[in-house]
């Protein structure tokens, strides 16, 4: 696999070099994603080529490449020419930062709201009727229920469902460390798949007819309402979530090479636009503000954010995710 | 003539030698070299505190028991399709022939999507197997009917031309010799066979443990139970930990080599102990 993407990357550049030096009237920027965000990315691509055709004259093709959020992050950092990232989570630009240099380490300061032009939650997807009345976060380890959830090695959003998992057993009644270890070590043994994504994980779920619930990407929750028959799921909010903030950057040392430094900042920051953020609405993430209401409004639910909770994405991970961490030793038999 | 008997009839050894170390310099031996050069790096105990962890562990059982178990599964499989093409002619024996190799041609990531969705409780043959309680799909069994799936070609092409070559007149001169079918079997096919069938069941089996796109979909990847070596690997990638990736890949490597020179050696005197 690691291979086959290497030989994709390589397919791609040479595409990339193809098309760039093809056709010289027209400027192409490539963003390099994850999973969750074809659909918007379809239509935010489209407003933004009239938006900049509009104001500079000049045609630009915006091209895509998605996988899981960590794949590309080390596509990017093997060579693929991305000229901006838009990632699942900051730790995955991090390490690109940290690993190439392509931009600086405080890359995240350069965007107003941390860089997250949106941001989403972490929700239950059930089943009709919700046969195992899921209500909130201590319901997913009552006997019998069984989590559909990625593997958060793998996975950008099963790594936020982790830590919002964490944190809730933390803030509960008489909760404590041991407390919240033990809550995600009783999680984790209702959970019969580990996929390594995302959009793997909704295939078990919705198609496979595996689990009792789905621990999702908010977004994706209601990408799966919406494409499957009326009635088939619900969306659960919990007591409380964590604001999953996919965060966005260009690559300085790319797109200087490229000549498409203003273009691609101005791609980002059209994400921050009025169209921008409508857009993000409809696709049910939501905006850095709502005030009026102008935007499609999502149901509140109590959040806290990765920087309040656990001092950012670094020590997360650190503490976490890294090899011997507390996700490796909640399987440690 | 006899002054020139170390002279091959067909020319141009020496650039068809230079092309061959050229190749396998550059695709084989240096893309691996670099995996004992990253590996080199992280030291004694790094690497060795990696490759005993046992998450680790439990994916080297898997990926060998499961590998060894499917390669012995297509052999036997294997061997019967070939048998049954080559000795029988029937209606559609082309298409069945050709029907052989899809999983040959066809991406592995569709097999496993596929697999899975026959073999899901809700599935195809899945909903008939969950109400004897055999489930696949999610399990070490769905591992192995992943790797059957891609290892049986392997079998099926080394064998047929050996059957092909195979005269059916030396089985019926040994029945007019009065040897029972079972002797026949024993001591006329399957000493000519043995050799091929060890080379299928070793590409079975290398291929085996490389698999990654087809078994992951099927596999449930669950720590200590049905997570591959392979998959550890793609997961040490994705947390930008390339020497654990390499220090598990190494150990891998070094493991297929050496059953890999087993099996070879195993060939060469199966075919000698058995040359007619």
């Amino acid at each position: 696999m690691t291979r086959k993407c290497l030989f994709g990357v390589v397919i791609v550049s040479l595409f990339l070099c193809g098309a760039r030096s093809a056709s010289a009237a027209t400027v192409a920027l490539l963003n390099a994603s994850y999973d969750a965000t074809r659909e918007f990315y379809r239509d935010y691509n489209a407003a933004f080529v009239k938006y900049w055709k509009a104001k500079t004259g000049q045609d630009v093709r915006i091209e895509m490449s998605h996988t899981g959020s960590g794949k590309e992050a080390r596509a990017v950092i093997d060579g693929l020419d991305a000229d901006v990232v838009s990632l699942a989570l900051a730790y995955d630009i991090d390490a690109i930062a940290r690993r190439t240099g392509y931009l600086p380490a405080d890359w995240q300061s350069r965007l107003p709201n941390d860089s997250s032009p949106y941001s989403s939650t972490i929700v239950f997807l059930v089943r009709k009727g919700n046969p195992k009345h899921i209500k909130d976060w201590p319901d997913l380890i009552n006997p019998g229920v069984s989590v559909v959830t990625p593997n958060p090695k793998t996975s950008g959003g099963a790594r936020w469902a982790f830590l919002a998992a964490w944190e809730y057993a933390l803030k509960a009644d008489g909760g404590s460390e041991d407390k919240a270890r033990q809550f995600v070590r009783a999680l984790y043994k209702h959970v019969p798949v580990l996929d390594t994504g995302a959009r793997g994980s909704t295939a078990t779920f919705a198609e496979r007819g595996i689990g009792d619930v789905l621990l999702s990407w908010e977004n994706e929750a209601y990408l799966v309402i919406n494409k499957s028959a009326k009635g088939q799921f619900e969306i659960i909010y919990p007591s409380i979530s964590i604001v999953a903030q996919p965060p966005v950057a260009w690559l300085d040392k790319n797109v200087s090479r490229h000549g498409t430094t203003a273009l691609a900042k101005a791609y980002l920051e059209y994400l921050y636009s009025e169209q921008g953020q409508e857009i993000a609405a409809n696709h049910y993430f939501r905006p850095v503000k709502n005030p009026t209401g102008r935007y499609r409004a999502l149901p509140f639910i109590k959040t806290f954010t990765i920087n309040d909770a656990f001092g950012g994405w670094s020590s997360a991970q650190k503490k976490f995710f890294a090899d011997g961490g507390v996700f490796d030793q909640i399987y440690q038999p | 003539m006899a002054l020139k008997q170390n002279r091959s009839i067909l020319p141009g050894f020496g650039l068809a030698m230079g092309i061959t170390v050229a190749y396998l310099s550059v695709l084989v031996l240096i893309p691996l070299s670099t995996i004992f050069l990253n590996t080199a790096h992280m030291g004694w105990h790094h690497f060795w505190s990696v490759v005993t962890s046992p998450r680790v562990e439990a994916a080297y059982r898997i990926s060998f028991g499961a590998s060894f178990l499917a390669a012995i599964i297509d052999s036997m499989l294997g061997f019967i399709a070939a048998w049954a093409l080559t000795r029988y002619r029937f209606i559609g024996a082309g298409i069945l022939d050709a029907i052989v190799d899809l999983p040959f041609a066809l991406p592995t990531s569709v097999a496993g999507i596929t697999l899975t969705a026959i073999f899901a409780n809700n599935g195809l043959i899945g909903s008939l197997l969950a109400p004897l309680g055999i489930r696949v799909a999610f399990t070490r069994l769905g591992i192995v009917v992943a790797l059957i799936f891609v290892g049986v070609p392997f079998v099926v092409r080394t064998v047929q031309p050996v059957l092909q070559e195979l005269d059916p007149e030396l089985e019926e001169a040994a029945e007019t010799l009065g040897a029972t079918r079972a002797r026949t079997f024993a001591r006329v096919i399957l000493p000519a066979i043995v050799p091929s069938v060890l080379t299928g069941f070793a590409l079975a089996f290398a291929r085996g443990l490389g698999e990654y796109g087809s078994v992951i979909f099927i596999s449930g990847n669950m720590p200590l139970r049905t997570e591959i070596a392979p998959l550890l690997i793609v997961i040490e990638l994705e947390q930008f930990d390339y020497r654990a990736a390499t220090a598990i890949a190494l150990v891998v490597l070094l493991a297929s080599f050496v059953i890999l020179l087993a099996i070879n050696l195993l060939q060469r005197w199966t075919a000698r102990t058995y040359a007619l």
